[in-house]
């Protein structure tokens, strides 16, 4: 009898109760939508910047980061790579003995970043091969560099050329070597365009004296919100030796930028919440205003005030329901259509993007957290607003409003 | 000597007590026996409505007490009081009596359903009701479809199906033109026969006071007079 009463009460002012549910079912679309898509974005810029070169946790000898010298690379012992590999959400491993060398050509010559790495691991976490433009990708065993595009302009040379690089390797030894020009790369950043050059990590640590040793190990992992929790694990299992470093550590700006924005989310669908609050607030002002002398009158035949409040909430409850559930089912489709057809943006903001080696896209992100915390919140809104009417009931006296 | 169903002692009701006291109602004692169908007259203003709350265990009485069927319902609170009133007193209003999203049929049966009576016997007593009320014929009509008689015959039923102690009814016909008004006495004299239910009711309406087997006059508060009960009902109930 209660649901009967529920039921038939929501149908009583029925254009009300559908704007009502409208209104609750635009809000938590559109809630649903932006934060799916704040997330998307955010984990489109977390990849591609992750994507560009740091991976999304590093491991160095304790103290590297602070002080980027060879001196504080460290042996890799046999069992760190096989403790990482145990780890089902670490997707890549990538090596890296990185330093600052002199690379130069006849009488040119200009200071680099040289980048000892595996060539395989490194073209799954950066798709180096692809930054290719010209010549080929270099292998494992070759003593041969890629070259970036702004160092080869400099340098004058290009593919099959041979240049020089000079530095100092482990423990302050003299490091020279020639190698052989495989391919030209281009890199987004005009800072790494400019300095960057790889080299196998097995000719490199020749090279540099330092048999067996890296500066940093890059992790790729499945999915960067699991960033926080891989670290953490890694952390536990080695962090008495090494820093494990997630890249909110690694790129701060980044990770400040993402957290101003989430915030500026919270503000702008607080606002949301609270106009639809107001709006579901009008709907059952109005509705216990109407209705107060049947109020008074059943509870003079009888009912139980507890058995009145259970039918207004239920009512409260019913609406928010319906434009909750009817908000998801319209998100749904939306949320998922714009995964996997992302928006492409045009113009400056795809040149600024694609500047820095982004896609101008963003793809949503589907989360079904979003959808559960965005409903969980409009509900606690109404059962908030809910207990008006309830209050209202409790203090009624059926005589007075009853009386005409 | 017949069996007591409402009696109330020394009652008074006073408002704005601190400032000019109003006396609503000004010790009053008065007695039902169970078959009586009593009117209460009186102008507007003598305190009618009053009398008719306190009895209903609606409003609290300021001195005196109401005892129904030998409980004092003058010390019942809260849910304790509601639930007697559940269970022991029929209500008819004089307007807005009905539930409006509920029909006829769901009208009459909804303080069985509250008392949580067996389906079966809700079912049958709802059925016999319709027809009493002569409204076979409207019972999936919600309230709005039905007339102000109609309404006010559904809001008779629904008091009456659960078979309470007794049946108040303010100013019933109030709202009602003389023939629709004239129908519902005849109904309400009937079922008070037919199912010896004690009536008590006010009125202003001078036809609808004709009806009555006992007429209480108030003014100002007081019982001014109080005409005998006709012995009528014993005879032809037990004829039935
Ligand atoms: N809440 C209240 N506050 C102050 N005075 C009240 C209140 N309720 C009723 N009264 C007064 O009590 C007296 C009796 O009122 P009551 O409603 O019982 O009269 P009534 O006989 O039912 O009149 P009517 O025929 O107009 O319905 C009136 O003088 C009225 O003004
Ligand atoms: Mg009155």
């Amino acid at each position: 009898m209660i649901l009967k009463l529920i039921w038939r009460n929501l149908w009583r002012n029925s254009r009300r109760t559908l704007i009502t549910v409208a209104s609750i079912a635009f809000a938590v679309l559109f809630a649903i939508l932006m934060k799916s898509f704040q997330n998307g974005v955010f984990k489109n810029l977390i990849k591609n910047v992750v994507g560009y070169y740091s991976g999304y946790v590093q491991i160095h000898q304790k103290g590297y980061w602070d002080e980027q010298v060879l001196d504080n690379s460290f042996v890799v012992e046999s069992s760190l790579i096989p403790q990482l590999q145990q780890n089902a959400n670490i997707k890549v491993i990538v090596p890296r003995l990185e330093t600052f060398v002199l690379a130069s050509k006849g009488n040119t010559s200009k200071g680099c970043l040289l980048v000892g790495t595996d060539p395989v691991n490194e073209n799954k976490l950066t798709h180096l091969k692809d930054k290719l433009i010209k010549g080929s990708y270099f292998e494992n065993n070759e003593e041969a560099v890629l070259l970036a595009e702004g160092m080869a302009k400099r340098l004058e040379v290009s593919v099959n050329d041979t240049i020089v690089l000079f530095g100092q390797g482990f423990h302050g030894v003299m490091a020279a070597g020639k190698y052989k020009i495989k391919g030209i790369i281009h890199l987004a950043a005009p800072a790494m365009n400019d300095s960057f050059v790889y080299l196998p990590l097995g000719a490199t640590q020749y090279f540099l004296g330092a048999e067996n040793r890296l500066t940093s190990i890059s992790l790729g992992i499945d999915d960067s919100k699991n960033t926080n929790a891989i670290a953490k694990k890694v952390k536990s299992r080695i962090g008495q030796k090494y820093e494990v470093m997630p890249w909110q550590e690694l790129m701060p700006e980044i990770s400040n930028h993402i957290k101003a924005d989430s915030f500026s989310f919270y503000v702008f669908s607080g606002i949301l919440y609270i106009i639809i609050g107001f709006g579901l607030f009008g709907t059952v002002l109005m509705m216990t205003a109407e209705r107060k002398y049947e109020f008074g009158m059943l509870i003079a035949i009888g009912m139980k005030k507890s058995k009145l409040e259970l039918v207004l909430l239920g009512e409260t409850l019913f609406i928010t329901l319906f434009g909750v559930i009817l908000g998801i089912v319209l998100s749904l489709p939306l949320v998922i259509y714009l995964k996997e057809n992302p928006i492409r943006f045009g113009g400056q903001m795809a040149k600024a993007y694609e500047q820095f080696g982004f896609e101008a896209l963003f793809p949503t992100d589907f989360d079904p957290n979003i959808f559960i915390t965005q409903s969980l919140i409009v509900l606690a809104m109404a059962v908030l607003i809910g207990l008006y009417p309830l209050w209202h009931v409790s203090g009624l006296d059926p005589v007075k409003t009853m009386k005409k | 000597m017949r069996e007591t169903v409402i009696d109330a002692h020394n009652l008074s009701k006073i408002y704005d007590e601190k400032t000019i006291p109003v006396y609503a109602l000004n010790k009053v004692h008065l007695h039902i026996s169970r078959g009586e169908f009593t009117a209460i007259k009186g102008p507007s203003g003598s305190g009618k409505t009053t009398l008719l709350n306190m009895i209903g265990g609606l409003d609290i009485p300021s001195e005196g007490f109401v005892e129904i069927n030998g409980t004092n319902i003058t010390n019942l609170k809260g849910n304790e009081l509601i639930d007697f009133r559940l269970n022991n007193i029929g209500f008819v209003f004089q307007s807005y009596n009905l539930i409006p999203v509920l029909t006829a049929k769901e009208n009459i049966e909804f303080i069985m359903l509250l008392q949580k009576r067996p389906k079966k016997e809700t079912d049958q007593r709802v059925l016999e009701l319709l027809k009493q009320i002569g409204l076979e014929d409207k019972v999936n009509k919600r309230p709005r479809e039905l007339s102000g008689g109609q309404q006010q015959r559904v809001a008779v039923a629904r008091a009456l199906a659960p078979k309470p102690q007794f049946i108040l009814a303010d100013e019933p016909t109030a709202n009602l033109d003389s023939v629709s008004a004239e129908k519902l006495l005849d109904m309400m004299l009937k079922l008070n026969q037919e199912e010896n239910m004690t009536f008590v009711f006010s009125t202003h309406d001078e036809r609808v006071i004709n009806r009555a087997r006992r007429v209480i006059t108030l003014e100002d508060g007081k019982i001014v007079s109080d005409t005998a009960p006709t012995p009528v009902t014993q005879e032809q109930t037990e004829t039935k």
